[in-house]
């Protein structure tokens, strides 16, 4: 049966289960449009593209499934540049169709053309440019198929007018098969055997995981794993809701600001078991002195992960969730028993690491934006989802809020980028209605994106912001105190920020503020109740640092704690 | 290929790797990209069709110690496009570059250049008032030496192509596996 190439879209999204898709129209994308006007998606129309991919990627890492924006060529396209690097860097699952100007105008400077797919080659998994209706078909399917198989990542579909125009005999492939891609999904027998023996050989081991424990859905296999043993569980920032946080056996986030008690659980380790995470800078210090005693597991499904910049003396290529079943399955009975009460002294002495100092701050006249997320936590119960932007408020996101189930916790960490979180909320509020959504943010990263609380109240999904407001680039700020001599350039929003309770009414919204730290919980309190997006002005104290801090460069024993 | 960390060498040296990739747009360009965008460098690159139109094969030649080749190999089997990578490092194989070389000639020095030409087996292919143009083909080398040995008469211009590779004997060294 012929179909236009508009047609065939939206066929192909129908049979990839999609739902929801987040759009901004174009000229070279109108055809498109006119076909999805009676698709039955839910289309949540946006106000600026970055923020289309911003809420595909929120949808994504909240569900699990892949999401999809819709924008048109020209400006349109490289407004997603940004979101497409964010999701590549965290390996989330999204598709990007753009719209293109038609095949004989490609490459002639025409109006609102631009090569997005040279553009967009380094920041995607793949991309492509359809230039056959007939191809169509398997050119979705096998971008869904990159999109969320494997190592997931950003895939982006360069969609010429004149294609969508013409018309194609339609029939979605049953089977997708691309040559030069070959997940490995089954870890080496061999290798995991080996792996069992060096663990139940350990004394001080440690269990580092990240982002690829919540990609793989394998946060049961990891709990499990780490009861049996009662090996103590470190988080990256990725990882973070990947195992409870509230365990008994969690060290919390390990890194550049992690707690002290992981970082050096880390460094006096004597094994350490790498599950989904990837030895990143803000997480290794500095890498010649990193884990100086430890031989190193490292299960990842990226092999371009492995080795990559800290050598690893036993890697296993495969699926989290597969491997850590198969070592679950490997472990013996009777050995289990007494390798865990032989790991009591080590956790004894993880103990003793986290009397000698716990992340704390004081409480003075100023509300402290730490005790703001405590109370967030506090009031939900870790059942919120939360959103966060980039610097200061992220981090202490991070820390003060015990992430203890997996998808709860959407922040760009690849990239760090601000005016994330604000859009994030978007795609997860649009796909859980009846959840409670978070975005705790800062007074300059909410600016990056705050035309959105136009969608927010068109499309009345009510999430809560909480803009920890300092007056500065906190994070900024803090390391030029730190580094800078306190020489404040460009990190000074000098008090000129909008009144955000006027700026939230002006879009149909609604705006509360605390100025003291008793107006907190009822404002939070207040703010959790009303059915509609609100945005709260939580006014801060201006000069507060994050503690502890891993200078650049330096090894993770060498902490800033005061 | 893994090798295992305790048996990187830290020396740099220069690996020929063909690749087999999908024959489509923008493949070169994607190659291309990885290798600058991750700072890995291409001394010599060449790209043609195979005896399957529908697959292209590249030889790469690249410097680096171990480490680094690792991760080349590791990227470029990322890579959706790429079918299929050999290091060619631990293979006997042949390669073979061309080169065209104009070199100026007068009376006293045609002599000299020609039989320069013949040791090498190559073939002069042009001649000008002032200049002859020498064909070559050979290993990098050959190469080398021809050039060590044409310089002092003088170079007025030169044209390398990329390195071909294979494998010797029955294997084939880009059949899809």
């Amino acid at each position: 049966m012929k179909k236009t190439g508009a047609q065939i879209v939206v066929e192909c999204l129908k049979k990839e289960g999609v739902e929801t898709l987040f759009n901004y129209p174009g000229g070279a994308v109108l055809p498109l449009f006119d076909e999805l006007q009676n698709a039955p998606f839910r289309q949540v129309l946006v106000r600026h593209e970055q923020a289309a991919v911003h809420a595909a990627d929120g949808y994504a890492r909240a569900t699990g499934k892949v999401g999809v924006a819709v924008v048109t060529s020209g400006p349109g396209a490289t407004n997603t540049v940004t979101g497409i690097a964010t999701a590549f860097m965290d390996s989330v699952p999204i598709i990007i169709l753009t719209g293109q100007v038609p095949t004989l105008l490609i490459g002639n400077d025409a109006f609102q053309e631009v090569d997005i797919i040279g553009i967009t080659r380094p920041c995607t998994k793949h991309n492509y440019l359809v230039k056959e209706v007939s191809d169509l078909g398997r050119i979705l399917k096998e971008a869904f198929y990159l999109a969320r198989s494997g190592r997931p990542g950003s895939i982006l579909v360069d969609l010429p007018k004149d294609i969508m125009v013409n018309s194609a005999e339609f029939k979605y492939p049953e089977k997708v098969f691309i040559r030069g891609y070959q997940p490995t999904y089954e870890g080496h027998p061999g290798q995991i055997q080996r792996a069992v023996e060096l663990i139940m050989k350990s004394k001080k081991p440690v269990l580092y995981t990240g982002g690829g424990i919540i990609s793989s859905n394998a946060s049961k296999e990891l709990t499990l794993l780490a009861e049996r043993l009662g090996i103590p569980v470190t988080m990256t920032l990725m990882g973070l809701g990947g195992f409870p946080g509230n365990h008994l056996l969690s060290l919390g986030m390990l890194g550049m600001h992690g707690t002290y008690h992981a970082n050096m659980a880390v460094m006096e380790s004597d094994l350490l078991i790498a599950v989904g995470a990837r030895f990143d800078d803000r997480v290794t210090g500095k890498i010649e002195s990193f884990a100086p005693q430890a031989k190193i597991i490292h299960i990842d499904i990226d092999p371009t992960s492995i080795s990559k910049s800290v050598r690893v003396d036993l890697p296993i290529v495969g699926d989290c969730k597969r491997v850590l079943t198969k070592i679950l399955s490997l472990l013996d009975e009777e050995e289990i028993n007494s390798f865990k009460e032989g790991l009591n002294k080590w956790r004894h002495q993880i103990e003793k690491w986290k009397a000698l100092y716990n992340m704390d701050y004081h409480q003075g006249e100023k509300i402290k934006p730490q005790y703001v997320v405590e109370k967030i936590w506090e009031l939900t119960k870790g059942d919120a989802i939360i959103t966060t932007e980039v610097g200061q408020n992220q981090m202490w996101a991070a820390q003060y809020y015990q992430f203890i189930k997996p998808r709860t916790l959407l922040t760009s960490g690849g990239l760090g980028t601000m005016g994330y979180g604000f859009p994030a909320a978007i795609g997860a509020q649009a796909a859980f209605p009846n959840k409670l959504v978070i975005d705790i943010s800062g007074d300059g990263s909410f600016q990056m994106n705050s035309q959105e609380l136009a969608t927010a109240v068109q499309y009345r999904l009510p999430i809560k912001v909480a803009i920890l407001n300092n007056g500065y680039l906190g994070m900024i700020r803090q390391w030029q105190e730190f580094f800078y001599g306190k020489r404040y350039a460009s990190s000074c929003l000098e008090g000129i920020s909008p009144d955000f309770v006027k700026l939230a009414e002006a879009y149909g919204a609604v705006g509360l503020k605390a100025i003291k730290p008793e107006e907190v919980i009822p404002t939070l309190k207040k703010a959790f109740s009303i059915p509609k997006p609100v945005i709260i002005d939580f006014v801060v104290d201006p000069e507060e640092n994050v503690y502890p801090m891993v200078p650049a460069g330096e090894p993770l024993n060498q902490m800033r704690l005061v | 290929m893994l090798l295992h960390p305790q048996t990187w060498s830290f020396r740099i040296m220069r690996h020929v790797i063909t690749l087999l990739v999908e024959n489509e747009f923008g493949v070169l360009a994607r190659i291309a990209g990885l290798f600058s965008g991750r700072g890995f460098n291409i001394e010599s690159l060449g790209v043609s069709e195979t005896l399957d139109s529908t697959v292209s094969t590249m030889t790469i030649v690249t410097r680096g110690d171990d480490q680094i080749i690792e991760q080349v190999i590791k990227q470029l089997n990322k890579l959706v496009s790429v079918i299929k990578v050999v290091d060619l490092i631990d293979k006997d194989f042949v390669e073979r570059e061309m080169v065209l070389v104009k070199v100026a000639a007068n009376a006293e020095t045609r002599a000299e250049i020609l039989r320069v030409a013949e040791i090498f087996r190559g073939k002069v292919i042009d001649v000008g008032s002032k200049t002859y143009t020498i064909e070559v083909t050979g290993d990098e080398k050959k190469i080398n030496a021809l050039l060590a040995l044409l310089k002092p008469l003088g170079i007025k211009e030169l044209v390398r192509t990329g390195r071909v590779a294979m494998i010797r004997g029955s294997k084939t060294s880009t059949e899809p596996s």
